[in-house]
């Protein structure tokens, strides 16, 4: 009676409580990120923007520049010219100027390691948080975030986005509103854009090897293919014999 | 009943073909494993080349860097330590550095690209303590022509890193790979790119 | 050249005797179906978590300082250290969702039962085993889940009376998970544990070799016979076995090379984060093979009761064998009382589980105690409704 399907229909229904268990539990509603991990030409605009605005503060300390020039397409030269900016040699991992004492002085919090990050909160939450600062006079650095209220960091990103206002909520309306008071360097759209490509670059550090090992994968699910049929074959035709007699 | 007639063709077949196919999964599956124990991108960057910037150098002097967790040595030879390499050849052990401790490039007298400035591994070929650097002359006795003295057990060495007779140590100093990038900038881990900074002599 | 090489290891060495013994002539039921392949698949993931193993504490440091940086190093730096990494973090929750099937075999087609209770017992000690084993190597990563999680189970042994909090100080090594715990742990995952498994492992498969193999009927069967009801274990059920394993290694491997994450619950989001001692993360949970049990603990209001619950819940699966007093062994001739018990329990510890991964509210606590009572009458309830139920006749023969 209690056959295997049985059984599968409630791993099944199982795996499906388990998604369910995953709902977002912050009730901003998170913008999509697109993460395109083959896009050679975002990552690099990525790991500009990275090197240009986050690593004044924010090392990738698990991440060396010689790694990411490999898999990103940059050569030697272009990566000293445009994304070291310290006496770092190629081999060196990406760390931060930043001297924890400073950084608790200045911000009260010592900025985090950024290597994981996609992986901790998630591209869609960071492309969201990038998205979400807004002008506000009660904080030490003038601005606040809607997805991270009181936020240490500053509106590094301002001089592109340009300021924004935060408009409270109101009964009908379900999520906070964000204008543009000031504009910035990039339109709406380019700011996208840049933000989508600075996420795409993290979500990479966090898994540099994410396309080797899906091109490895798809050789390795191919020869078990093979293998599972040569096997399936081998067994029927030692069977044979037992599946005969019991007619 | 009719009984099942064993198709020994076919099973040798499929035995064959799955211990094929198996096999070559097996073997394929371990390159990753074994590709593993290769040196790490963290081994890689520390082996890497060291450039070593030589304009404070003074004549005389010696300066040390790290290559590959090893001590490497840069003596910026005076004119009279280069006259005096040959004059005490027969106390040598191998004055013409026949035993493989050097490179190409640095297969001559003066064991080196550019007479002037002296390259060498500073491990004693002995046991592998590293040798203090003694240029002076009288230091260790009248007759010292300059060098280095290793304290483990005494082996001495010229100014062009060739080993003396009568020591523990049996072979010369090895000379690294290395080349010049510009007059007083070397490159140590690499080899001797000749049409790049100067050229010996 | 190569028989009279062959020759000379069988005058020294039982090569002959224990082939037969084990392979050619150790006869099986010949209507054994998918449940009856997690024994095998359960030998290769040992296997797989060991040689893995090595190869990962080849680079990994155990030092509170440098754990985490080393297996981001192991992620990055080292050739083909992420497949490493993965094999073995994926391998780990496979290694238990066989297990459970293979566990849930036993309570289907009664293979606990007379005369295998030894290996039943055995068995549930290599559970156990593996089960210490896993939370052990779940603190190495030194992530902000293994710490706290190892900070909370620890501190779960404080809530015996007299030498609770001695004994969480002892096996710490000190006042907080540290350095000391995480050297200990080191040792003990990748030497003194495996080393046991694989001792129980052998008596395992000793045992069950000794008195032969159940099967889906439930029914005895003289073994080593020729009267067509069994056939050996090689040729038959190594091919078949093999065939098993290249299915399973097709899942495996679609897991380990696109989604070795499996949406956080085979790796973490929160263990991510280097361990940071002065800071918990706002959800502590273990990892999903741990959430039934997790979630009893929570169920009970009363810390040592919930300890107690928690123990009695892996306890009372050694004594199976003597709760189960019915005439047959497997569920398709046992009455529907078995059935429904079996299936609320399924479906308990799958709630169980559930729950165990989400944030306390009063309706899942509530439901939560609902489970647990399901799951404690299957056992509780069982030396009666097997006793008093009516059961199907058996049939005589396989085939």
């Amino acid at each position: 009676m209690m056959k295997p399907y049985l059984t599968i229909i409630l791993l099944v229904l199982g795996t499906l409580l388990f998604k369910l268990a995953q709902a977002s539990e912050t009730s901003i509603k998170l913008q999509q990120a697109h993460i395109y991990p083959s896009d050679k030409a975002s990552l690099q605009r990525g790991a500009k923007l990275f090197m240009n605005y986050c690593s004044g503060c924010h090392s990738l300390q698990y991440m060396r520049y010689q790694r990411i020039a490999e898999d990103l397409g940059i050569n030697e030269k272009l990566l000293k010219e445009n994304l070291i900016f310290s006496a770092a040699k190629p081999g060196d991992p990406v760390e931060s100027a930043l001297l924890s004492t400073d950084a608790k002085n200045w911000f009260g919090v010592v900025p985090p390691d950024l290597t994981l990050i996609a992986k901790i909160r998630g591209v869609n939450w960071l492309y969201t948080f990038l998205h979400g600062f807004y002008q506000d006079e009660n904080r030490p650095w003038g601005t606040n975030n809607i997805l991270f209220p009181e936020v240490a960091m500053p509106h590094v990103l301002a001089p592109l986005q340009g300021i924004q206002t935060y408009s409270p909520l109101k009964p009908e309306q379900p999520q906070p509103i964000l204008q543009l008071k000031q504009p910035g360097l990039l339109t709406a759209r380019e700011y996208d854009q840049a933000i989508n490509d600075l996420v795409n670059f993290l979500a990479y550090t966090a898994a540099p090897e994410k396309l080797k090992r899906q091109y490895l994968g798809m050789g390795v699910l191919l020869f078990l293919a093979i293998f599972a049929i040569l096997t399936y074959l081998l067994k029927r035709e030692y069977w044979k014999k037992i599946n005969q007699r019991s007619l | 009943m009719s009984t099942h007639k064993i198709d020994e063709q076919r099973r040798k077949f499929l035995v064959t073909a799955t211990t094929v196919v198996g096999g070559v999964g097996v073997l394929a599956a371990s390159l990753p494993f074994a590709t593993s124990l290769l040196p790490s991108a963290k081994a890689e960057a520390a082996a890497a080349p060291v450039e070593v910037d030589l304009s404070h150098l003074q004549p005389g002097q010696m300066l040390t860097v790290e290559w590959q967790g090893k001590p490497v040595w840069i003596i910026y030879r005076t004119k009279a330590m280069i006259e005096g390499l040959h004059k005490h050849e027969n106390e040598l052990r191998d004055p013409e550095s026949r035993v493989d401790q050097q490179p190409e490039y640095a297969h001559n007298e003066h064991r080196s690209i550019n007479p002037d400035y002296l390259v060498l591994i500073g491990i004693c070929t002995h046991l592998g303590c590293s040798p203090k650097y003694v240029p002076t002359v009288h230091e260790l006795g009248s007759n010292w022509p300059g060098g280095f003295y290793c304290p483990c057990h005494g082996s001495t060495f010229d100014l062009a890193g060739r080993v003396f007779k009568g020591v523990p140590a049996p072979i010369n100093l090895a000379v690294p790979p290395y080349t010049f990038l510009a007059e007083k900038r070397i490159l140590i881990g690499t080899d001797w790119n000749p049409g790049q900074g100067t050229r010996d002599g | 050249m190569a028989n009279k090489l062959v020759n000379w290891f069988k005058q020294r060495f039982p090569i002959e005797k224990t082939y037969q013994e084990n392979l050619t002539r150790y006869y099986l039921p010949k209507n054994f179906n998918f449940w009856y392949l997690l024994g095998s698949l359960a030998l290769v993931m040992l296997g797989l978590q060991l040689f893995t193993g090595i190869f990962l504490s080849m680079y990994y440091t155990p030092t509170a300082k440098e754990a985490f940086a080393s297996v981001e190093f192991i992620m990055r730096d080292v050739n083909y250290g992420w497949l490493i990494r993965y094999l073995h973090s994926t391998g780990a929750s496979f290694f238990f969702i066989v297990i459970y099937l293979h566990m849930f075999r036993s309570l289907l087609y009664g293979s606990h039962k007379r005369p295998r209770e030894l290996v039943w017992l055995l068995g549930m000690l290599l559970y156990l085993v593996l089960l210490a084993e896993a939370f052990m190597g779940y603190l190495l990563p030194w992530g902000q889940m293994s710490y706290w999680g190892a900070q909370v189970i620890t501190s779960l042994f404080s809530a015996i009376p007299v030498i609770g909090p001695k004994l969480t100080l002892w096996m710490r090594g000190d006042y907080m998970v540290a350095d000391a715990t995480l050297h200990r742990f080191f040792a003990l995952h990748i030497i003194a544990v495996p080393l046991i498994m694989i001792f129980l492992v052998r008596l395992h498969i000793k045992a069950l070799h000794y008195v032969g193999a159940n099967n889906p009927l439930g029914i005895d069967i003289t073994i080593n016979s020729k009267d067509n009801q069994t056939i050996p274990f090689h040729p038959y059920y190594t091919l078949k076995d093999l065939w098993g394993l290249a299915i399973f290694l097709l899942i495996f491997t679609l897991i380990v090379f696109f989604a070795p994450e499996f949406g956080g619950y085979f790796l973490e989001p929160t263990n991510f984060i280097p361990a940071d001692p002065l800071q918990t993360p706002a959800h502590i949970a273990p990892i999903w093979y741990m959430t039934p049990f997790y979630a009893m603990l929570r169920a009970v209001p009363d810390k040592l009761w919930g300890v107690m619950t928690m123990a009695a819940a892996i306890a009372i699966l050694f004594v199976l064998p003597w709760l189960d007093r019915s005439p047959v062994r497997s569920i398709r001739y046992r009455g529907w009382m078995s059935k429904m018990a079996l299936f609320i329990f399924s479906l308990s510890f799958l709630g169980l589980g559930y729950l165990g991964l989400t944030e306390v509210t009063p309706w899942r606590t509530l439901l939560a105690r609902v489970f647990t009572m399901g799951y404690f009458a299957f056992f509780l309830l069982m030396p009666f409704y097997t006793a008093l139920e009516k059961s199907k006749p058996l049939p005589e023969r396989i085939a």
